[in-house]
């Protein structure tokens, strides 16, 4: 660990030094997978979502997800708010006025007042869910084995085993996990785990109308990411990028990863995620210079003086 | 949806003023689904731990009356740990669901397999000493008590450490030398309140040496943590931490200066335990302030990718 501020102590130079240094493998695999399904993702290309929720509801249905709050947000036409126990899709909603030289006929672009004069207004849409990270902290922060990786290469929290200690919540880097009131037990997407064991696609990339969700090997989407990125390029949206593909990434990259039109943070995802595991080893290498110093404490305390 | 990375304290500031972004003003983080048990069951544990150190060390000095007090204080206080640790579970029947696995990337299992090893030698030593029966196996269950405390009392900081809240992470080099330095603090504050000025020596040469490392541990967090220390320094985790100090210094100077005193000895003694228990809901209540405010989880990470060469999101906003 470098002696800097926090902020300089990279990911890429906490790697060495972390606990999942076979990290190049794929996930199924390190996790014991023997002959498994190719690992499968999320595509969500969200130039072409609508925001119609679809999937929010889709996912709900499929997954007998509980109802979690009626309200008005005023947060666009986002009520949902977030990810959560009860809430695995969740569509956000940003409104931008002015931006700058953008070609109204290009994709994704759904302008209000386009006339001389007057703000332009262009609509983010994206579908957030779990990024089933290849180096999940959920999963290793669980003490007791619920959460666990599937031979897709997904994470799942195993509800017959969570005992609701609450540690995935806050370890999540993108807060996509947490607790339900209800039952007291940690819930999330299951990237619909009964669902693929049949063959089928996940509910939400189903229900999608636009294919902005889309399904598969991750390999592939992989491939369709980047050319979808290049066609952008081409036509002149430069700030369409991909989040969460990249394998150097502080996550090993994501099981579920997006096209976004803007920077992670205006659709509330974190700009640089880092799954804090890997500085573990120097986290303990501390707390056991720090054990030794309380027990000479004690030690010195007891000779240091007469009475 | 744009803010200003807000008002900080005059010339603490410690990088520019930037304009940090928003999904809006949602926190990008989960809050923590802890309670105020968890802060009770990192500063018992923390006071256990230290206890168990300091009652092998007055035993094997021959100080028994300090010895019997740190055994029956570290008995007590990791019972009533590990039933806040149960307590704040959902599902608090599951607790043994966490004896099912062993996870070394898990410090939640970790510390729970130690807990489970500690407890019973706690308890051990603590019953033999009080009953005066079994001393031979009284003393072997004292000694290796005493050489699980301190792990028991640091293991915790790796705990809160390991996530990505940033109050916590961020200090995960200083946390465990605060919470070994805040528990020593609490051994030897409790030592001092029940045994009173004679013969509480050692307890007071602990605490000294606790709060030392106390302070000087946040100190140093103050400076390395740049704009993330503001979680430490404003609102009620701010108002936790500076009473914590007070209690601490005012504790130590209280048992250096009050040594023959008995009442002086029991208050700087509960002052000790006091602030130790302040530091670690000081603590643990930064680190719920980090995850509110996106600001401490998108600019530091902001920062990050600048330096690794990234440039700053230009504004596509009004």
């Amino acid at each position: 660990m470098s002696d800097g501020p926090p902020q300089q102590v990279t990911a890429r130079q906490d790697r060495t030094t972390g606990p999942v240094a076979d990290r190049g493998l794929d996930p199924a695999a390190r996790a014991g997978h023997v002959g498994h399904p190719p690992r499968m993702g999320f595509f969500t290309d969200t130039s072409v979502c609508i925001g119609c929720k679809a999937c929010e509801v889709a996912c709900k249905e499929w997954n007998a997800v509980p109802e979690d709050g009626l309200l008005l947000t005023g947060m666009s036409y986002d009520n949902t708010r977030g990810l959560g126990a009860s809430t695995w899709r969740h569509v956000a909603f940003i409104e931008q006025t002015s931006r700058p030289a953008a070609d109204p006929d290009s994709p994704g672009q759904h302008d209000g007042e386009g006339q001389e004069g007057r703000d332009e207004m262009r609509w983010l849409m994206s579908s957030d869910v779990c990024k089933h990270c290849t180096e999940a902290a959920c999963l290793d922060v669980c003490p007791t084995g619920a959460l666990m990786r599937t031979e897709f290469g997904t994470v799942v929290v195993q509800d017959d085993v969570c005992n609701g200690c609450g540690y995935c919540v806050s370890a999540c880097p993108f807060g996509v996990i947490d607790r339900r009131e209800s039952d007291g037990g940690a819930h999330k997407c299951t990237l619909c785990y009964d669902r693929l064991g049949d063959g089928l696609t996940p509910a939400c990339a189903k229900a999608c109308p636009t294919e902005s969700i889309q399904f598969g090997p991750l390999d592939e989407l992989h491939e369709r990411a980047r050319r979808r990125v290049g066609q952008l390029h081409d036509v002149g949206r430069s700030e369409a990028r991909l989040y969460g593909a990249d394998p150097d990434d502080g996550i090993g990259g994501a099981g579920a990863f997006f096209l976004l039109l803007d920077e992670p943070e205006v659709y509330g995802l974190p700009p640089d995620p880092v799954v804090t595991t890997r500085d573990l080893a120097a986290m303990w290498r501390h707390a056991g210079i720090a054990a030794a110093s309380l027990a000479v404490a004690a030690v010195t305390a007891c000779v240091g003086g007469r009475r | 949806m744009k803010a200003r990375t807000g008002r900080r304290g005059g010339d603490e500031q410690m990088v520019p003023e930037a304009e940090f972004t928003s999904y809006h003003g949602q926190p990008v983080l989960k809050e923590t689904v802890w309670g105020p048990a968890i802060p009770s069951y990192l500063f018992l544990g923390g006071l256990a731990g230290a206890s168990s150190a300091l009652a092998a060390a007055a035993q094997l000095s021959g100080r028994p009356q300090l010895a019997r007090t740190a055994k029956a204080g570290a008995a007590g206080a990791i019972s009533v740990s590990m039933g806040a640790l149960t307590y704040d579970l959902g599902r608090p029947a599951r607790f043994v669901n966490m004896l099912r696995v062993f996870k070394v990337t898990s410090p939640m299992s970790i510390g729970t397999w130690l807990l489970s090893a500690y407890t019973p030698l706690a308890w051990a030593a603590a019953a033999s000493a009080a009953t005066r029966k079994l001393p031979r196996a009284g003393l072997a269950a004292t000694v290796t008590a005493a050489a699980l405390g301190p792990s028991v009392a640091v293991y915790t900081s790796v705990l809160l450490a390991d996530t990505a809240v940033p109050a916590w992470h961020d200090a995960r080099r200083e946390l465990p030398y605060l919470f070994v330095g805040s528990a020593a603090t609490a051994a030897g504050g409790l030592g001092l309140l029940a045994v009173g000025p004679d013969g509480a020596g050692p307890a007071v040469r602990l605490a000294t040496l606790g709060a030392a490392t106390e302070l000087t541990a946040e100190r140093l967090l103050d400076r390395r943590l740049g704009p993330v220390a503001e979680a430490y320094r404003t609102g009620r985790s701010g108002a936790l931490m500076r009473a914590s100090r007070i209690l601490a210094a005012g504790g130590t100077a209280g048992a250096l200066l009050g040594r023959r005193n008995r009442a002086a000895s029991v208050l700087s003694g509960a002052a000790l335990l006091a602030g130790s228990a302040l530091t670690r809901f000081g603590i643990f209540e930064a680190g719920r302030a980090s995850v509110r405010d996106p600001r401490y989880t998108v600019g530091p990470q902001r920062e990050r990718l600048r330096q690794r060469g990234q440039p700053t999101p230009r504004s596509q906003t009004a």
